[in-house]
Parts: structure tokens; sequence; C-alpha cells
């Protein structure tokens, strides 16, 4: 010990150097000070909610809070799934994520193949810029471009209509085009996202597979079909399977701005984070927002745990853990 | 050498992508144009790429309310500021501790960061505590802190670039040399990152840049409103205009077809005229992403 101290500032050479299972524990105490802020961020943001997820056993009472409050059993869950909401929000949220998933992947892929057979690195980017660009705007802003088209009087869509001699649509009071508006927006916001992911597993595709293709007088459409859409299947079937890991989250902007959170339209556009949020904080009911929040974060950890066993069975190198 | 095949191919690439890029925009190019339209035209005929009128009074109203859209831009300004450079501080420290070989405990810090991807106690309690443990309501805190500050995907992407893309034999002989640790993160590990660190920067500005839930969630205060919370009030009420006026005018003398458009443009051409810029950092992004999700 005194010998290492003394030699201090002078350089060790290699063999000096404290092996790392004998390093001391005071060398690393820089290294936990170095944590400990961002440590101790996950436990304000990340634990301490896990821990208040008990709120849904108990009747919550605001002067007490979340761990003071009484224990109620699983009366919340009863009364969550005792009324019809429990299964339409369910509903909405898996079969929306459903066509989401299956819908991005196939455009997704589709336009990745059209931006790579462009040569021009000037055309190329310049596609990419563009048809990214709605995925960089808020949803908010979305829901104000949604609101220029379908506006019941000021509409663009509606003035058309009119224009043609039609009387107009009340598109934020009719429930049956939402479901078909709102997956166009989702597609239109996201696709240049999962052009981009597709794009940069393409261009890993080695050239010299096109080139004996082609010398073989194979079609596009033919390599299309026997080289790129099987080389592209790993990381479709990754994407897809982590995709379906998070089908019990909505995307709460999407359902919550671009309907304007229209009372009319909840039977479509209602989905478990809209309806946690509305009963947490615009039509207070501690109850069943505690009951529905619970139940999506457990069946969505749940999803998470199977999907990535079955990554790991795929493709181990995705998986997350 | 290029087969007639190809070509066609090539054209209904082009024609394809051409309709895409036009669909993007399209709803952009209304929405300036509806904001540059004549109220009462709008009233009448509703918003159109061929107003017949055009008229600059919606930016004038903004003009004399600048003040509120001034604040909104300032504290927008100043979380994404903030909250950016919090975030990539306390995201490469932790990064920086995970990523030392040997450090007694890696495997639970590791675990501790890789579950919160996992599970999520999700909005009500998360709601709960901020609110009744931390008391951030109405606090500029409450833009910054909650969710967005850090998240354990950013750590894992600093974190394999520290283990892995940096060469460890640099810190290693500037330790010998008796640098201390905050020593060698500070001027050797940070500059050395600088393609992931500006990555990660650029991701988590814009997810300040474009937050508005955070001010949804915890913000009673309209003079805390960021820009995107300004802009969802006018969308759930276009009253608030006229509520949260500094020159009085009542809810009659706003031109609020027009005016709700005009606030939006104004929202978005800062990271409209940004995005060229910072175009190759948001691919590079993503594609990041692409692996974990």
């Amino acid at each position: 010990m005194k010998e290492e101290r003394n030699l201090w500032p002078q350089p060790m050479t290699l063999e000096e150097i404290p092996k790392k299972n004998k390093t001391k524990f005071s060398h690393w105490i820089p290294f936990y000070i170095m944590g400990l802020p961002g440590l101790a961020y996950l436990i304000i943001n990340n634990y301490l909610p896990m821990f208040g997820l008990q709120i849904a056993f108990k009747k919550y009472n605001y002067a007490q809070g979340i761990w003071g409050s009484k224990w109620c059993g699983f009366a919340n869950f009863e009364y969550l799934f005792s009324s019809e909401q429990a299964f339409r929000i369910t509903r909405n949220t898996i079969l929306y994520n459903l066509v989401f998933i299956v819908l991005g992947m196939i455009l997704g892929v589709a336009v990745a193949i059209f931006v790579n057979e462009v040569i021009s690195a000037a055309a190329k980017r310049f596609y990419q810029t563009v048809i990214l660009l709605p995925y960089l705007m808020s949803m908010v802003i979305v829901a104000y471009l949604v609101y220029a088209y379908l506006s019941p009087n000021t509409g663009l869509v509606n003035a058309i209509i009119r224009s043609l001699g039609g009387g107009g649509i009340e598109w934020y009071s009719d429930t049956v085009y939402w479901p078909f508006i709102l997956v166009f927006v989702n597609q239109w916001k996201t696709i240049g996202f999962s052009m981009v992911l597709y794009l940069a597993s393409l261009v890993g595709i080695s050239k010299e597979y096109y080139e004996a293709a082609q010398i073989d007088g194979a079609s596009k459409w033919q390599q299309i079909k026997s080289i790129t859409l099987p080389l592209l299947k790993p990381t479709m079937i990754t994407l897809l399977i982590l995709n379906c890991g998070r089908i019990f989250r909505s995307d709460f902007g999407l359902f919550f701005q671009v309907p304007m959170n229209q009372g009319a339209l909840y039977s479509v556009t209602d989905t478990l984070d809209t309806f946690v949020y509305r009963s947490l904080m615009e039509q207070p009911n501690m109850a069943m927002s505690s009951a529905a929040g619970f139940y999506q974060s457990v069946v969505c950890f749940i999803c998470v745990l199977l999907v990535n066993g079955i990554v790991r069975k795929v493709n181990k190198e995705n998986a997350m853990f | 050498m290029r087969s007639k095949d190809e070509k066609t191919w090539r054209l209904v690439s082009h024609i394809v992508l051409i309709i895409l890029s036009f669909m993007a925009v399209m709803p952009f190019i209304l929405l300036v144009i509806a904001s540059f339209t004549d109220e009462t035209v709008a009233i009448l005929n509703g918003y159109s790429y061929f107003p017949e009128k055009w008229s600059l009074d919606a930016y004038r109203y903004i003009a004399n309310e600048a003040v509120t859209i001034f604040r909104a831009y300032g504290v927008t300004i100043v979380v994404t500021v903030i909250g950016t450079g919090v975030s990539l501080l306390i995201t490469s420290m932790l990064a920086y501790m995970l990523s030392r070989e040997g450090l007694p405990g890696r495997k639970v810090f590791n675990f501790l960061v890789v579950f919160t991807m996992l599970f999520s106690g999700g909005l009500v309690p998360t709601y709960l505590v901020y609110t009744s443990v931390f008391h951030i309501k109405d606090t500029l805190f409450a833009l910054i802190i909650p969710n967005l500050l850090m998240n354990a995907f950013n750590i894992i992407l600093v974190k394999n670039y520290f283990a892995y893309s940096l060469p460890s034999e640099l810190f290693e002989s500037a330790r010998i040399d008796g640098a201390g640790e905050f020593k060698v993160l500070r001027s050797i590990v940070l500059p050395l990152s600088k393609p992931i660190l500006a990555t990660v920067g650029m991701m988590t500005a814009i997810a300040y840049w474009n937050d508005w839930q955070n001010g949804l969630y915890y913000l009673n205060d309209t003079k805390l409103y960021s820009i995107q919370n300004i802009l969802n009030a006018i969308n759930t009420s276009v009253q608030f205009l006229a509520s949260n006026s500094v020159t009085g005018v009542t809810m009659d003398d706003i031109p609020s077809t027009t005016v709700r458009m005009a606030i939006a443009v104004v929202g978005i051409l800062p990271i409209i005229i940004a995005y060229p810029f910072f175009q190759k950092y948001f691919v590079k992004g993503i594609t990041m992403g692409s692996v974990k999700g």
C-alpha cells in the first residue's frame, strides 16, 4: 500500500495498473457519484410510479394520497370491468394497433424499395426529407392540419362537397369516418419513419446479388420478390414482434388531439390512454382511471415479456434482454 | 445495359415518391394559405388553396398580441435548452458509470435501467407522484422533468458507444497520467463521443420542442404555457385567445378562423426552417432506434 502511494506522481507501467478484479472499492466511488443523478431520476420518474400502481387497489382519498388511502381489494376493477367501456377501449386499442402495424409494415417496405430505386443521391435525400416531415410534427399541429380539411363549416373537404351541390358532412360528430381518418393520419405521419427504418437495412444488401440476378435475366419484380423481400424479412419480423409488444399502448396524441376529444366520437376513438387521461383529469373518477391504468401496465408488461421471448427464439441479437 | 424493365421501375418509383411528397407537404401549404386568407372569405367559402381574397389580418392580430407568443416561445426555448442540456449530462454520466467493466453492482444498475423499458406505472401514479409528492404543478419543472428528462433507451445507446466505439487505452493512459474520472469523462470521453451525443441530443430537443402533454397534465397557469400548449389550448377553444389577450380584445374582434391557422404557422416555422440542417441527425436517430424499438 505504502509503496503504491509513494509511487503515485510517477507514471505507472502497464503491469502496475491494478487488475480489474483487484480494484479497490474507493476507485469506483467517482463512478457512483456520476451515476447518482440519473439513478435518482429513474427512481422518481419510473420506480415511484411503479409502486404507486397500488392505488388501483385503494379507495383514493385526496388528503391521504397514494400511500395513505385505504385498501379496497378488487373493487375498482369490478367497477371498471362491469362498465362496457373496458371492452370498448381494449377493442379500440388493439384493433387500431393491429391495422397500424400491418399497414405500416407494408407501406414502409414499399416506399423504402421505391426510394432505393432512385439513383440520384440528391433526389433520394429530397424524397426522404419531405416524406419524413410529418413525423417531425407534434400531434397538436397534425390536429390543426386535419381541422383545415375537416372543419364542418370552414374545412376544405366540406367546401368542395358544397360546391358540388352536397350538404357537407359533420366530420367531428359522425363516427363512421373516424376509423379511416385515424388510420390515414397515422400512416401519413409515420410512413417516413418506417421508410427510414427499412431503407437502413435495404442499403446493407450487397449489390452483387442483384448483378447476378440481372445476368440470369431476372426482372425487377423477380429481384424484389426473391432477393429484397427475403433479405428484409429479419428486420420485418423483428419490428413486427416488437410492435406487438406495444399493442396495449396507444398513441395518446393521435386519439386525443386529432378527433379533438369529441364525446360523440368516443365509441370509435377512445383508447386505453385517452380513457385513463379523461377519467383522471376531465371527469375525475379515480377508481376507473387507476384500475384501467393498472390493467394497461400489467398487460403491457406481459406482452413485452412474451414478445421478448419470441424475439430471442427468432433472432437473439435483437432481444431486449 | 439498362433494361426497359428497369427504366419503368425507376419511373414508377419517381411518380409514387412525388405523389407521396405532395401528400406530405400539401396540408402544410393549406395551413399557410389559410392563415393568409381574408377572414370573411374563409368563413363564407371555407379554407382553400385558392382563396378569393388574401389578407394579413391574422398576422396583424398576432403582432398586437405578440407578448403572448413571445413568452410562449421563451418558455419553449428555455425548456428545450435546459432539458436537453441536463438530459445529456445525466445520461452520459450514468452511461459512463454503466460502461465501466468490473464496477461492483453493475448488473443491478443495468437491470434497473432496462426494467423501465419493460414496465411502467403509467399516467395515474406518475401524475399523483409528481403532483402530491413533488408538487410540480404550475412550475417550469413540470415542463422539463416528467418523462422527457432521461430515458433508458438513450442511456443504452450512449453506454454502448462508450463501451465499444471508444479506444479504452485512451482513457487508461489519461488515468495513468493522474486524471480524475470526472476529468477523463469531460476532456476525453465526451469530446470523442460527439456523434452519439449530437444524435441523442437532437432527438431529446425535438421531444422537448414538440411536447404538449406535460403542459396538459401539470399546468393551469397559462403564463407558463409553451408554444405547443398555446396551440393545444386554442385548438380546444378559440376563446383562449380572448381570455388571454394583452390588448383586451373581445371574441368578436378576433379573426379566429384564420388566426388559429396563423398561430400554428408561427409555431412550426422555426422547426421547418431548421429541419434541413438537422435532418441527417434525425434520420440517424431513427435508424439507431430501429434495433431496440
